[in-house]
């Protein structure tokens, strides 16, 4: 990570680098092999429904940050170690992380042949504060205090509060730039690596090469065909069959399948997904902090990541911040299963032999093996956990933090700022254990405006040792993400964010076929 | 006397038609009211499914206005009412179109996967029935017997996911998923939904193939059979001159049955070759919470279930004269 300058402050990092196609790709892609331009592929993500979109606002599922990612292009775009790159912003600077000015890179037409200019891009933030758009980053957009063309390419974007952050978050697909005024969602205009040449929601978009996309070279594919296979081993059938040649969400009990097929591999994603146990803290019992301790220190971490996931996991420490990030703060002891303290913490909880209902649900991955793994464990130190298995159907809505012991399910976030804020700060409105730290919410806003990596790495490190020791919440492992590719397909390579490259496959790889 | 039963068949049928209509129209608004108050115990609505996990209260309040649902429930129901009834099915709440057109993209994929599977399906079960029904007792009759024993008791996912594994994944003559696009050609279209053509023909050849050798095997018992035989008719002549008409209406009304199941439960079928039709378009309307489309898919199921049960009993009153003179 130390390797790359960030891309933030007052320095104009980027300024015409970008020119260059060789920065814009991730480190090494280039010595691999030469990309060719060609080929058609298609592509299976996990659903497929009429709430598929092209408004990047109202992404809300993996087929749509891909679907997005093909048509549009961000300010920003983040690397393999989620550090920020300019994209459509030339450069991005700020003195006090609160105003930033903005230069776009000149040049870049929508696909239908209008120029993109500053207009354009106030237009696409300031439409998430609309509650009208129904924007999945509506409160993230609360901090654009301002945001205001000052040139045809120019713009500065003025922040209710200092966020270093700022061109990591705009990195995400929700923030890809549409053309202003854009009402009709049932095709794409953007500037992105494809065109939109048809788009049937529920059935299959459909992805041109974009021969004036503003990346020399760049995309190689073709087209793209992508559809959703909802059912898991219908995906892996087509992908084995040879009808689709990039699949989604592999499961862990399939991957045999996959690397016994000698024309296929897997790509193995490292990420920060995880599902945790919810031990709500404005009650009792599972407020009492020996309560917590007693069931952290029943979660048998190596069982888990080695039965319900066949190794595609990494261990967790009870924090959300996982080993491959930045910030990641590697001397916290790890937690590890031990009765013998888990017997003890529950003595002095005065909860031994008392029967407690656990809730859990397919909706949150793992979580209803995850609680006979408890209830087993809790049978021995003599705690009796009712496993509650409820339908996926509505989980969020009726369960989710409903009840005082539950799962919760998060996805990745590119900034360890918008993890803490939206699940672990005290107000946040999904702080699911309902715990409160001054401390935590005070060092959260004096890492949002600091801008000397050195110092965000210890206030975010001291911030993972208060979740391990004091939040509800147990972690006991972040989920590898499994795709599922054709051989022929080249240049993929893992992004934590999310699987495909972080959703980001298009305008990277190519065919040899 | 054939002019005048036939005469009377046709008034009877169409008095029937008209009787019918009319309470098709009763058990269709029936069953909207129904789904409707069903689908109002589901938890959640289109709304906080919309916005998912990461809604805050104050967006789905905001979306709930936008979309109406903060309106009674009496009055959405209403105004559903009013538009179907001039016509207009409303605009889907998820896909920000109009259901009319969602629908119009995959009840056509769904009609010509059910005419073709009827295709397929209605030859072969008769001929399996009346095959067995001819040998009663014999080997062919047992054969056949377990053959469709064991194909009803099979679960379709089975029989479709082996399918899948043998002529796609093994011997790769097939696609595994069926791939619908306008510009198909029929030589497209035909090799991505032969398995679900074949999975979905197992389920229902054997229902009505049951049913039709039932019926048969019931009249072959009658005294004009046996008097038939005595004539010296020929063994299939007996069964297409004389058994046929008068088991014509059980196998109708068994046939339909199994049609109707053709369009709205084809479900697993449509979800593991990924098939776009009608009943995976109502399970995404169940799960989004989208009412007005689930409405929608809910009247053009239960129409078609009305009309083939239509079709069945005016068949059986133009084939039974007894029927016709009343």
């Amino acid at each position: 990570m130390d390797g790359h300058p960030p891309f933030s402050r007052r320095d104009l990092i980027g300024a015409g680098l970008g020119i260059g196609a060789g920065l814009l790709l991730p480190d090494g892609a280039m010595a691999v092999a030469r990309p060719r331009v060609g080929g058609r592929i298609r592509v299976a993500s996990l659903s497929s429904s009429t709430a598929d979109t092209l408004d990047p606002a109202k992404g809300a599922l993996s087929t749509d940050y891909i679907r997005h990612y093909m048509f549009y292009s961000g300010l920003t775009v983040l690397d393999r170690g989620l550090v920020a790159r300019p994209a459509l912003a030339e450069r991005m600077a700020s003195t006090d992380q609160i105003a930033w000015h903005v230069r776009l890179r000149r040049g870049v037409t929508f696909h239908d042949g209008a120029d993109l200019t500053a207009a354009d891009v106030v237009w696409s933030l300031l439409r998430h504060k609309n509650v009208a758009v129904g924007s999945k980053m509506a409160q993230i957009a609360e901090q654009f205090a301002q945001v205001k063309a000052t040139g045809r390419h120019d713009l500065t974007i003025r922040l209710t509060g200092p966020n270093a952050d700022l061109p990591t978050i705009l990195a995400q697909s929700h923030f890809l730039i549409l053309k202003a005024g854009t009402r009709d969602f049932r095709t794409a205009n953007g500037t992105g690596p494809y065109l939109c040449a048809q788009f049937r929601p529920g059935v299959r978009t459909l992805a041109r090469r974009n021969p004036n996309y503003w990346k020399p070279g760049k995309p190689y594919l073709e087209e793209i065909e992508l559809i959703g296979i909802p059912d898991e081993v219908s995906r892996v059938n087509a992908l084995l069959s040879g009808d689709v040649h990039l699949v989604i969400a592999v499961n862990p009990r399939s991957t045999k399948r996959v690397v016994a097929s000698r024309g296929h591999a897997l790509l193995e994603t490292q990420s920060g997904l995880y599902t945790n146990l919810i031990m709500q803290q404005r009650q009792l019992p599972t407020g009492n902090p020996h309560f917590v301790a007693a069931m952290q220190y029943l979660l048998d971490r190596p069982l888990i990541k080695r039965a319900l996931y066949r190794g595609y996991a990494t261990i967790a420490n009870d924090q959300p911040i996982p080993p491959f990030h930045p910030y990641y703060r590697a001397d916290l002891p790890q937690r590890s299963l031990d009765l013998d303290k888990a017997k003890w913490h529950l003595q002095r909880a005065g909860l031994t032999g008392v029967r407690l209902p656990v809730y859990a649900s397919p909706a949150a991955d793992g979580s209803v093996d995850m609680a006979s793994i408890l209830q087993e464990y809790g049978s021995r130190v003599g705690l009796k956990l009712a496993v509650n298995r409820v339908p996926g159907d509505g989980y969020w809505s009726t369960h989710w933090m409903k009840h005082p012991l539950g799962f919760g399910n998060t996805n990745p976030r590119p900034t360890a700022d918008l993890l803490f804020s939206l699940f672990y700060k005290s107000d946040a409105a999904w702080n699911e254990s309902g715990w409160k730290n001054p401390r935590f919410d005070r060092l959260l806003l004096e890492a949002r405006g600091e801008a000397d990596q050195a110092r965000r790495k210890q206030l975010y490190g001291e911030m993972q040792g208060l979740v391990r020791d004091h939040c509800g919440v147990g972690i006991p492992v972040f989920i590898s993400l499994i795709d599922g590719y054709d051989r022929r397909l080249k240049g993929l390579y893992p992004v934590s964010l999310g699987g495909l490259m972080g959703y980001q496959f298009a305008e990277h790889v190519w065919w040899e076929g | 006397m054939a002019g005048a039963s036939s005469q009377g068949g046709l008034k009877a049928a169409l008095s029937l038609i008209a009787k019918r209509f009319a309470s098709s129209l009763l058990t269709l608004l029936l069953v909207s009211v129904t789904i409707f108050v069903i689908a109002q115990l589901l938890p959640g609505d289109a709304a906080q499914e919309a916005l998912g996990q990461s809604a805050t209260p104050q967006q789905v309040a905001a979306l709930r206005h936008e979309m109406g649902l903060d309106r009674p429930a009496y009055v959405r129901y209403a105004s559903w009412l009013a538009g179907m009834v001039s016509g207009d099915p409303g605009q889907s709440m998820v896909a920000n179109m109009p259901v009319a057109e969602v629908i119009s993209s995959r009840l056509p994929n769904s009609l010509l996967l059910a005419a073709l599977t009827a295709l397929v399906a209605v030859p072969v079960a008769l001929a399996i029935g009346i095959g067995s029904a001819m040998n009663r007792g014999g080997r062919i009759d047992r054969a056949l017997n377990i053959a469709t024993l064991s194909m009803v008791a099979v679960p379709e996912f089975l029989v479709a996911t082996i399918a899948v594994l043998i002529f796609s994944v093994k011997l790769r003559w097939l696609p595994s998923i069926a791939l619908v696009s306008d510009d198909m050609t029929w030589g497209e279209y035909l090799p991505g939904v032969a398995m679900p053509i074949l999975t979905l023909s197992v389920v229902v050849i054997a229902q009505m193939a049951r049913m039709t050798r039932a019926a048969v095997i019931d009249q072959m018992d009658r005294p004009y059979v046996e008097m038939a035989v005595l004539k010296g008719v020929a063994p299939v002549q007996v069964v297409l001159k004389h058994i046929m008409p008068n088991a014509i209406a059980p196998i109708v009304n068994a046939t339909a049955l199994s049609l109707s199941y053709l369009l709205g439960g084809a479900v697993i079928v449509e979800t593991i070759f990924n098939y776009p039709g009608l009943a995976s378009l109502m399970v995404n309307a169940v799960t989004s919470r989208d009412m007005p489309l689930l409405q929608a898919c809910a009247m053009i199921f239960c129409a078609a279930y009305l009309i083939l049960m239509l079709i069945a009993d005016v068949t059986a009153i133009l084939a039974n004269p007894r029927l016709r003179a009343q």
